[in-house]
């Protein structure tokens, strides 16, 4: 707010007028021909005239604005959209503006939809969907676009972005290298799934299903590959996340190798002691794991073990002012 | 992408609370939250949590059978604030095994459910039936000690807000001040400062070596 603004108004309560009015002409700036006074003066009427208190005024002179315009409330930015990272999209139905690369292009399954498909930046990729009654441009694949005013849309844990009349598209040129959605929890190490340890995939071309008892459910009856993973829970004593660990990070982790898998398991004529023997080295303590997303798993790619905590000074610090 | 839609079928986890045996020893009060048979029973902490499933790390100083006809391991779990009680029978072999097995002193990680019975003179223990009992190392111990030190802490500030409906639980059922776990966590934190500090401590003929004055 500046100090002009300031002596113009006359007070605190003017210029606060003035910023609510300039935001709602913004908002309107693509519907309306309306100027910042325009909006003021109506506010003004309202606050001065009829004591309206500011918000309730502000709410009042958009609802009129949004008749005038033939708009649903969420047909028009609140107040400031936010650029943001698509990995960090985590509410619903927020404004966000987006840098994103155009990932993959889907059919679309209704004729409502105009173009479906994913979106990504450097920390992952989301769906978007641009509905045919917002008659936006079409997007080209591999192309670097910055959205303006999108909402982003929930269901059932899963995040995506909607575009609407209001988005801005500006393609860029520039290149974007688009990220896999990569996580970082940590916690103890509390259950070790059914399916670890040494286990048999169909060696179908293409399937990898893990067998049980031998069948695929696929392919039925097979002669299975042997493999070495690992599905764990880490629990920070708020959340659960499930993680996986393929061969290569399993015999990291346990120091066991899948042919000594192999061998203790052919020993003890029974897979399953392999299981637990690294249910004995791993349940119990606290892990970090990093790596990419994949449904509600998260794959390791890379972990350390944590020992005792490192900053106990800060630790007792906070603890003490709690 | 939206063929999964099988999402509310995957029955969600019951998370691993941290609690020390001090507070845990005082929880009498359980609970379902539903009407169905195989709903999760739930202990009510009383710094305002429910708890199906709890991370214990600490000293195992005990195990003894006190089964009569199967075996029946009953182990002392000593934490910086007192002593969690773990039983493991047939229908827990691996636990059971480990408890005979393990030489004590040992520090071990349990991951398990709490268990409350009655006594003949209407006093509610409260006990530990354990998933997973295995040995581990000092800073896991020390890691997990801060870590139930911290959340203890959080949820005491947490206890009277608003719509903290455990919160609210826990002051209908217990009489119990929650300035007593507030000081049993922060002595168990320093507790730990004094151990970790002491192998690192500089010495006196380090110290005037390294001070150019």
């Amino acid at each position: 707010m500046s100090p002009i603004e300031k002596q113009r108004g006359g007070s605190e309560t003017m210029s606060e007028l003035r910023t609510h009015a300039e935001e709602i002409a913004e908002q309107f700036s693509d519907h309306l021909e309306i100027t910042v006074d325009d909006v003021e003066s109506q506010l003004e009427n309202l606050v001065t005239q009829y004591k309206v208190p500011a918000n309730e005024a502000r709410r009042s002179v958009i609802n009129n604005y949004l008749d005038e315009a033939g708009l649903d409330r969420d047909e028009i930015s609140q107040s400031g959209a936010s650029e943001i990272l698509v990995n960090d999209i985590d509410e619903d139905e927020q404004w966000v503006d987006l840098t994103v690369k155009l990932v993959d292009l889907w059919e679309p399954g209704s004729d409502a939809i105009s173009q479906v498909g994913l979106i990504g930046d450097e920390s992952g990729t989301i769906k978007f969907v641009s509905f045919a009654t917002s008659e936006l441009p079409k997007l080209e694949e591999g192309a670097v676009y910055k959205l303006g005013n999108v909402v982003t849309d929930e269901y059932q844990g899963n995040y995506s972005v909607k575009l609407n009349r209001t988005t801005t598209i500006t393609e860029l040129d520039e290149e974007i290298e688009v990220g896999d959605n990569s996580a970082s929890v940590e916690g103890a190490l509390v259950d070790i799934q059914s399916g670890s340890g040494l286990i048999k995939r169909c060696p179908q071309e293409e399937c990898t299903r893990v067998l049980q008892n031998g069948r695929c459910s696929e392919h039925g009856s097979v002669d299975g590959e042997f493999d070495l993973r690992i599905k764990a829970v880490l629990d920070d004593g708020a959340t659960v996340h499930e993680i996986i660990f393929n061969r290569e990070r399993t015999e990291e982790l346990t120091g066991l190798t899948l042919e000594e898998a192999k061998t203790m398991a052919m020993d003890a004529l029974d897979t399953s002691v392999v299981a637990d023997e690294i249910r004995g080295d791993l349940l119990g303590r606290y892990y970090r794991v990093t790596g990419p997303t994949y449904g509600r798993y998260i794959l390791a790619n890379e972990f350390e073990q944590l020992g005792a905590p490192a900053d106990l000074e800060s630790i007792l610090i906070k603890a003490r002012s709690m | 992408m939206s063929s999964n839609q099988s999402s509310d079928s995957v029955p969600t986890r019951e998370v691993a609370r941290r609690v020390f045996a001090r507070e845990f020893n005082d929880a009498s009060y359980t609970f379902k939250e539903s009407d169905d048979e195989r709903a999760p029973l739930y202990l009510l902490l009383p710094t305002g949590e429910r708890a199906n499933r709890v991370l214990v790390v600490g000293t195992l100083t005990e195990t003894e059978d006190v089964g009569d006809e199967s075996e029946y391991w009953r182990g002392r779990i000593v934490d910086p604030t007192g002593t969690f009680f773990v039983y493991a029978g047939q229908y827990q072999p691996e636990a059971a095994n480990t408890l005979r097995d393990l030489e004590t002193p040992a520090y071990v990680s349990i991951v398990g459910k709490p268990r409350t019975y009655e006594t003949d003179d209407g006093t509610v223990n409260v006990s530990l039936r354990p998933e997973s009992i295995t040995a581990v190392d000092a800073g896991t111990r020390d890691r997990w000690v801060a870590e139930t030190a911290q959340q203890t802490l959080e949820r005491i500030q947490h206890l009277d807000d608003e719509g903290n409906e455990y919160g609210r639980m826990a002051k209908e059922q217990y009489d119990l001040p929650p300035d007593e776990y507030r000081t049993t966590a922060l002595s168990a934190l320093e507790s730990l400062d004094e151990s970790d500090s002491s192998p690192d401590t500089p010495t006196q003929s380090t110290e005037s070596v390294s001070d150019p004055q």
